[in-house]
């Protein structure tokens, strides 16, 4: 078969540009998952600060759910150390740098900040390398 | 309330669009940073579509002086690209390829494969936690 245009991928990218430009006309914020997420579990914020984070993550939850159930097969057996490892970096990596792929790679270049296209650049070429060495050269 | 209100619409659109773009299958995202190998460029639609959105609309966006419903917009105040944007965004990206999880995704996966979610959530908020004490 030949491989289809990818308009749900499209589509999809669409979807999330819509939701960070939602937030930046109406509440003025940046729709930074990461950013929302550790300010919420660890800084002590106001119950209007707190308020509008917890109903953007309740929503991105919700959202999820209504789309489910997803077509692809779940990957069972994967490592648990790789996870954690993961999880580790992912969250150190996130909060020193100020942003994921939300807020660095949607928002960020979207208002063209020179900070978000050097992180975005950094963190696509990093996790290239880490997939090309776990898959070429360890799995 | 109205603030809560548009938080509450702009996760849902973006928690639906993190599903439909598949960029919740972990697999599917290591196969996309698999540039040397097996590569699946679907997912580079992803963020080639949000951007392109972003990037229009955000003209127009920061034309007004304030936001709709808010006082200000909120934006960065660093616009210094210095070492800790570099070893952040270094190391999140190693943490992204490693499993194929960024945190939107990542908490997105507590419904679909909550096997795995157990296992990186907690790491997230730990790494996030360690990462918070070494920021200024």
């Amino acid at each position: 078969m030949l491989e289809t245009f990818p308009s749900q991928a499209l589509f999809g990218g669409i979807l999330i540009g819509i939701s960070a430009a939602l937030l930046l006309a109406f509440n003025g914020r940046i729709a930074g998952i990461s950013g929302i997420l550790y300010n919420l579990v660890f800084n002590p914020l106001s119950s209007a600060e707190r308020g509008w984070r917890i109903a953007f993550l309740v929503g991105l939850m919700a959202g999820g759910y209504f789309m489910l159930p997803v077509e692809f097969e779940l990957r069972q057996g994967y490592s648990q150390w790789l996870l954690i490892a993961s999880g580790l970096a992912v969250g150190i990596g996130t909060r020193i740098g100020n942003g994921c792929t939300s807020g660095h790679g949607v928002c960020g270049i979207g208002l063209m900040s020179g900070r978000s296209v050097v992180a975005t650049v950094t963190f696509m070429a990093t996790g290239i390398i880490t997939v090309t060495i776990l898959r070429q050269f360890i799995g | 309330m109205q603030r809560i209100i548009i938080a509450l619409i702009s996760g849902l659109i973006f928690g639906a669009g993190l599903v439909i773009s598949e960029m919740v299958n972990p697999t599917k995202v290591q196969n996309f940073l698999d540039l040397f190998g097996n590569w699946d460029s679907s997912l580079a639609f992803v963020m080639g579509g949000a951007v392109a959105v972003t990037l229009v609309t955000s003209r127009f966006i920061l034309k007004r002086k304030t936001p709709i419903f808010a006082e200000r917009f909120y934006m960065a105040v660093k616009t210094s690209i210095d070492a800790r944007l570099i070893l952040g965004a270094s190391l999140f990206g190693l943490g992204w390829g490693l499993s194929g999880y960024c945190p939107g995704p990542g908490l997105l996966n507590a419904m679909i494969n909550p096997g795995e979610a157990v296992v990186f959530l907690p790491a997230l908020i730990i790494g996030g936690w360690i990462g918070q004490r070494y920021s200024a």
